[in-house]
């Protein structure tokens, strides 16, 4: 068992489990939420694309190439915050 | 000896980017060779004889007798490799060969799939794939069995996995066939023996270490052989060198065109495998049916991608916690990019065929023009294509031109008319799309079957060298299997490449998800889970598909994982609660994986 004590174990995973909620909450609206209105969104242009078909197409996808990104950043920054991240020699 | 050393690792930038400089010689010389007078079929020959030699020489190169090495790369994989090798184990021979197609086909509505197979990713970064990596196991089911403990749990994990691994696999053997069969010239069962030798080559000596470097390399061959043609093409039309960005207006004018040409006519006539275009391009549905259908779809390919064990096992090969996530990040983008470019590929394509003004144009013209083109005759002579004067007037309308998806990437050299060499390198793109994903399909079903079944659950004594030679025999027996399964030819790419992931996604998903994230899961719970997901998604399938139900508010065969999924979550809550609450020492392995930091909690060769 690694020497890490029982409370910062908690608070580490309390603001591990906020940070995929966070996640997920993005996910989702561009998951499912945009594409739901996809017709009406179709109504407005954005680089000269429908902006419905634009989403589906690219936006969407741009947006979770991002989110991971971002998403391994800040998980990162909160492992070391609590000191649960790796031994640098092992990167 | 082998190379893959240390300084192999080191060399890796440099390796590859020679690699990536001789494909490009490569091309250029059949370039100069075609213009030189060098007959089409050779270049096509050439192209698919070079590229899967190269696959076998790495595979060679990789030979092992570790156990780490044959089922985990040696966890060395550095994050930025792992990412390619994902994104060609991911990006299938219907990826490749299909998507673009079907968005030809099926408009707004197909790009669900498009959105479902990248979104994915974000449930592998942030609710498995570190923590799998921090695990330390070999395979999937590895992580059931020791997570929730026992062989019964362990066995159900094999046998999600099998399932779904093998509905996949037999699609990409049948691609592999498909492909080889036209570029070389030969039958399509010899076809599918000839792609099951390279996939074979490619995995068998090496294990996971040499499918992690052919998929590499795999991956640098496809995303140039997807991306170039569509470049290359866009210049043409003059929408400039980033296509991506700047075919909106071509999407607009799809709009106008298919109202002048009447595109939702039904055709009068059909033609067995092959399609008229009756749905618009970027038009979304208003209906609740179309708005669920679409949304449902994006689930179950986001939820399957989150639960295939050919994808999250590469993850299992980098050399930390850190670095499983940062590579799940890159595979994104590395995935990114043919995926963004599928839907450019589509509306040119379309815009080829449909615009009055484009000298490619085909609908409006007089038949007897259109049936003197060489690639409509070429594409007719194999039965991908069919042009019907049903209406008697000489003129050629959306309703009576019919095409197999398939077309839109390998015929779209030839409609645009560019070069042989590019039908050349899309062949060779199609082929190191589908042989990447079937080494790892094939690798994950041999290595749990090798793994789990044979060494922890029939034979624990097994001693290093016989569990390599039994997971060799296996790999070869499942491979050919699945070879001569698609050589009967049972069923069309993309069906069985959706049921993969709905499989997945019953059985496995919540196992895996509750494993990491729900203390209070429990081995009843999680064998519950396992046996009524997959069991209820299956019922639905067959009820759905041959059974002759109507399907429950529009849930058909292509999305029977949520119904597989729903029962797996509350049988598995249920039954968890019901049963008593893991031991301490279960409670202080799930604490150990939720920390980057410490000692995996299985040992690196277990």
């Amino acid at each position: 068992m690694t020497d890490v004590d029982q409370s910062t174990r908690e608070a580490h995973w309390a603001k591990t489990k906020g940070l995929m909620i966070t996640t997920l909450i993005i996910w989702f609206i561009f998951s499912y939420l945009v594409h739901w209105f996809a017709d009406s969104l179709n109504n407005f242009s954005f680089l000269g694309f429908p902006l419905g078909f634009y989403m589906a197409a690219q936006g969407s996808l741009v947006i979770f190439v991002v989110l991971i990104f971002w998403f391994v950043r800040r998980q990162h920054s909160i492992d070391e915050e609590y000191g649960v991240a790796e031994d640098e020699d092992k990167n | 000896m082998s190379i893959i050393k240390g300084d192999f690792i080191d060399n890796l930038p440099k390796i590859y980017g020679l690699y990536t400089g001789g494909f490009v010689v490569f091309i250029l010389l059949m370039a100069i060779l075609e213009q030189a007078g060098l007959g089409a079929d050779t270049i096509g020959i050439l192209f698919v004889a070079f590229t899967v030699v190269i696959y076998a020489t790495i595979g060679w190169l990789s030979r092992t007798m570790q156990v780490d090495a044959y089922y985990v790369a040696g966890r060395q994989v550095p994050a930025v490799f792992n990412g390619m090798a994902t994104a060609a184990d991911w990006m299938s021979g219907a990826s490749f060969v299909a998507m673009a197609g079907g968005i030809y086909f099926g408009g707004h509505g197909y790009i669900a799939f498009v959105v479902g197979w990248t979104g994915g990713y974000v449930l592998v970064a942030s609710l498995m794939a570190p923590y799998l990596r921090k695990f330390g196991c070999y395979t999937v089911p590895d992580f059931i069995g020791t997570r929730y403990g026992g062989n019964l749990a362990r066995f159900l994990a094999v046998c999600v996995l099998t399932l779904a691994s093998f509905t996949y696999v037999t699609a990409q053997i049948n691609a592999t066939g498909t492909i080889a069969s036209r570029a070389l010239g030969i039958p399509f069962e010899v076809g599918v023996w000839f792609g099951l030798l390279g996939i074979l080559l490619c995995s068998m000596l090496g294990g996971m270490r040499g499918v992690t470097w052919t998929q590499v390399a795999q991956y640098i061959v496809l995303i140039i052989a997807y991306v170039v043609p569509v470049i290359w093409m866009s210049n043409k039309q003059g929408f400039g060198i980033i296509p991506q960005l700047a075919y909106g207006e071509a999407v607009m004018r799809l709009g106008e065109l298919e109202t002048l040409h009447g595109v939702g006519l039904k055709p009068t006539e059909a033609f067995a495998g092959l399609k008229a275009l009756t749905v618009p391009h970027y038009e979304a549905g208003t209906t609740f049916a179309a708005k669920w259908k679409f949304v449902t779809l994006v689930f179950c390919m986001m939820a399957g991608t989150a639960s295939l064990p050919h994808i999250l096992m590469r993850y299992f090969t980098t050399p930390s916690v850190k670095a499983a996530r940062q590579s799940v990040a890159w595979s994104l983008l590395f995935i990114f990019l043919l995926y963004f470019t599928a839907p450019a590929l589509a509306t040119f394509t379309k815009l080829q065929v449909l615009d009055p003004n484009l000298a490619t144009s085909i609908i409006g013209k007089a038949i007897t023009e259109v049936n003197a083109l060489e690639w409509i005759q070429k594409w007719s002579d194999v039965g991908f294509l069919a042009i019907s004067d049903s209406n008697g007037d000489g003129i050629l309308q959306i309703n009576e031109f019919f095409m197999r998806g398939d077309i839109v990437v390998l015929a779209t050299p030839e409609i645009a008319g560019l070069p042989y060499v590019i039908s050349g390198l899309v062949a060779a793109g199609g082929m190191a799309a589908a042989m990447s994903t079937a080494d790892g399909l094939l690798l994950a079903i041999a290595n749990a079957l090798s793994h789990d079944l044979y060494y922890k659950i029939i034979d624990p004594k097994a001693d290093t060298k016989h569990r390599l030679i039994v997971a060799r025999v296996l790999l070869f027996i499942i491979g050919a299997c699945a070879a001569y399964v698609a050589s009967m030819k049972l069923t069309s790419i993309l069906g069985a490449v959706a049921w993969a992931f709905d499989f997945a996604m019953s059985g496995l998903f919540f196992p895996l998800v509750l494993g990491v994230w729900w203390k209070r899961a429990n081995r009843q719970g999680a064998i519950a889970g396992m046996f009524f997901g997959l069991l209820s998604g299956t019922w639905y399938l067959y009820m759905v598909k041959w059974g002759g139900m109507d399907p429950w508010l529009y849930i058909d065969h292509l999305r029977f994982g949520i119904i597989g999924a729903s029962v797996s979550l509350v049988a598995m809550i249920v039954v968890s609660l019901a049963t008593a609450e893991p031991d301490e020492e279960t409670q202080r392995m799930v604490d150990e994986v939720r920390i980057p930091k410490g000692k995996s909690v299985l040992s690196s060769t277990h």
